[in-house]
């Protein structure tokens, strides 16, 4: 009975230290995100002003401010949604309403993964010798959004599926009961309601796309430049890129400590504010349905 | 008369839909292909750039040369190095975000109160979100002046600075495809073993976590894919020597830097720029066969219902 008894209390200790070290597990992750955030925030909001958001860099970058790198991400990443979107949006609606289960299917999805796994650094070489070159847009706007678009694609594309997957079914029947066609149903009931979810893959995409540096680095970004963009075809500074610069090679490392740490502040503010944006209207969503 | 014309008409405009709705459909079709036409060119243009190296030196001279001097005169290209470097950052990175990563997965997926799932779960997918720059910037000025404290080492930035911070960049991927594989196991099947009398935690190790391990090893292959082409980490942390490492403080230059680092001084479709761009398909080869591998468990040894145990 008693050696029962301290089996039986063994095997709870075992449990309880086990489930501890879950818990403990759990905790690193949250302390390190804190840690990375409170240290940036710590050291970079006295370098955010008016002058630093509104200003362009001067005394060659060691003073001024990051107007053309928070315009030039904003074009880029944007304009890799204007790709991206559209036809991420109609890959879900083909794999998630029109096709059947095969090897399509399987082949299409097999593409998407792997897609999905390609480094940046990848997109970062194909962006060069297909854009820059091969197809002569130069380092660009044009360039670098379109090589974004290819790489948050499969973010979209599931982001979208998983939308249009939680449109009930009994809406496509009751639209089809009526004499809608295929296309209608989609077109009028299952994008509309699935649009939310779409939204918050579009966010997503964009936070994803303004936080990349190496698919920018041969195709979009420069050192920098004395203007501001004013076409598709003029290259930009990009916060990500930005940071990299400052950090690694420019002339004067620690004299632009301050510029570094408030450069990427106000990146994660972008990238981390997008996401926390498109989590909290997700579980949002989840809530209602 | 009027009749059959009104028949006519509505069977004409019955046939242009249904034959509307065949182009729409098509039309669909052709888009869902533009992730492989991507994928498709984008080996196609890693081969066209990268091929003509192999014109200089042969594919063995290229893998596994030990000397990396692009820019010497005569220049030497020889990746086995980086090759080592990255199989090395990937590695010991492995080796923190694997345990973290599944044991934070069978945390939200089995043991969390409600409360704390919905405080843990936005923190994983906020750090998956964090940009690479950002942490290698963190890992520069805060990371290697420490671990040069704290180890008595000449350089922070090395093999196992890097190491870390890859870790905590696969450790998201890691946890949330993990999470999913453990929170799909059948009821049942927790419920049979619960009511054997085993504990919570004899039925997570003996029953959940072997139902659910091809979902775990889809996570951690994927995990160690994003560790080996994550870019800017390494660039900017991981030191920079192209050596084989003799120890976890070694610098290295794993594949990635290399490409980031000398892609924008190599002379436009020089040696130099063909042999990065041959890098890049060796790294592109890398990924690709652990995504086939994670891709062949999934559908492998899925889980498919209660009765397949």
């Amino acid at each position: 009975m008693t050696k029962e008894n301290s089996i039986k209390r063994g095997r709870k200790i075992t449990q309880t230290v086990v489930f501890g070290l879950f818990k403990i597990c759990a905790l690193i992750n949250g302390i390190a995100l804190l840690i990375i955030v409170w240290f940036l925030v710590a050291n970079g909001w006295r370098a955010i002003n008016w002058t630093f958001l509104t200003q362009a860099p001067t005394d060659s970058m060691t003073k001024g401010g990051i107007l053309p790198c928070i315009i030039g991400t904003l074009a880029i990443s944007l304009g890799a949604m204007v790709v991206a979107l559209p036809v991420g949006v109609a890959s879900a609606v083909y794999l998630n309403e029109y096709a059947r289960q095969g090897k399509m299917v399987r082949f299409i999805r097999l593409g998407i993964n792997n897609l999905a796994g390609v480094p940046s650094v990848i997109f970062g070489l194909f962006g060069l010798a297909f854009f820059v070159v091969w197809l002569d847009f130069g380092v660009s706007i044009l360039s670098g959004a379109l090589t974004l678009a290819a790489m948050t694609l499969p973010v979209i594309i599931g982001a979208s599926e998983e939308a249009l997957r939680n449109v009930p079914d009994t809406y496509r029947e009751a639209s089809l009961g009526l004499g809608a066609t295929k296309w209608q149903t989609i077109y009028r009931v299952v994008l509309p309601a699935g649009l939310p979810g779409i939204l918050t893959g579009a966010i997503l995409g964009i936070s994803r796309a303004a936080g990349e540096t190496a698919p920018i680095m041969f195709t979009a970004a420069v050192f920098y430049s004395p203007s501001l963009p004013t076409s598709l075809f003029d290259e930009i500074m990009a916060l990500p890129y930005h940071i990299y610069v400052l950090a690694t090679a420019g002339t004067e490392i620690e004299a632009t400590r301050h510029l570094q740490y408030g450069t990427a502040l106000v990146l994660i503010s972008l990238v981390l504010g997008l996401n926390l944006v498109a989590i909290i209207y997700r579980t949002h969503l989840r809530r209602r349905r | 008369m009027f009749n059959t014309a009104t028949y006519k008409d509505i069977f004409r405009k019955g046939k242009s839909r249904r034959s509307r709705e065949q182009i729409i459909r098509f039309l669909f079709f052709a888009i869902a292909l533009a992730s492989i036409i991507t994928l498709a060119l984008i080996v196609v243009f890693l081969f066209m750039e990268g091929l003509p190296i192999f014109s200089k030196v042969s594919v063995k001279a290229f893998l596994f040369g030990h000397y990396w001097y692009p820019t010497d005169d005569p220049p030497e290209f020889g990746i086995f190095a980086l090759i080592i470097a990255s199989i090395a950052v990937t590695g010991v990175s492995s080796i923190m975000s694997i345990p973290l990563g599944v044991l934070t997965a069978l945390f939200l997926a089995e043991t969390a109160s409600a409360r704390l799932r919905e405080i843990v779960k936005p923190i994983v997918e906020l750090i998956a979100s964090l940009p690479s720059v950002v942490i290698g910037f963190f890992g520069m000025v805060v990371v290697a002046p420490f671990l040069q404290e704290v180890f008595d080492i000449p350089v922070g930035l090395n093999l196992f600075n890097a190491s870390l911070m890859l870790a905590f960049m696969s450790i998201p991927t890691i946890c949330s495809i993990s999470e999913d594989a453990i929170f799909s196991v059948p009821v049942e099947l927790k419920e049979a073993s619960l009511a054997l009398g085993a504990t919570h935690w004899e039925t997570i190790w003996r029953v959940v976590i072997p139902a659910s391990i091809s979902g775990i090893s889809t996570g951690v292959i994927l995990g160690m894919s994003r560790a080996i082409g994550e870019t800017m980490v390494v660039l900017m942390v991981a030191g920079g020597a192209a050596m084989v490492p003799s120890s976890i403080f070694d610098p290295v230059r794993p594949m990635p830097a290399s490409i980031a680092a000398e892609m924008a001084e190599a002379p436009f479709r020089g040696d130099h720029y063909y042999a990065l761009f041959a890098t890049g398909i060796v790294l592109f080869f890398f990924t690709l066969i652990f995504n086939m591998v994670a891709d062949y468990i999934s559908n492998r040894y899925r889980q498919v219902g209660a009765a397949t145990l």
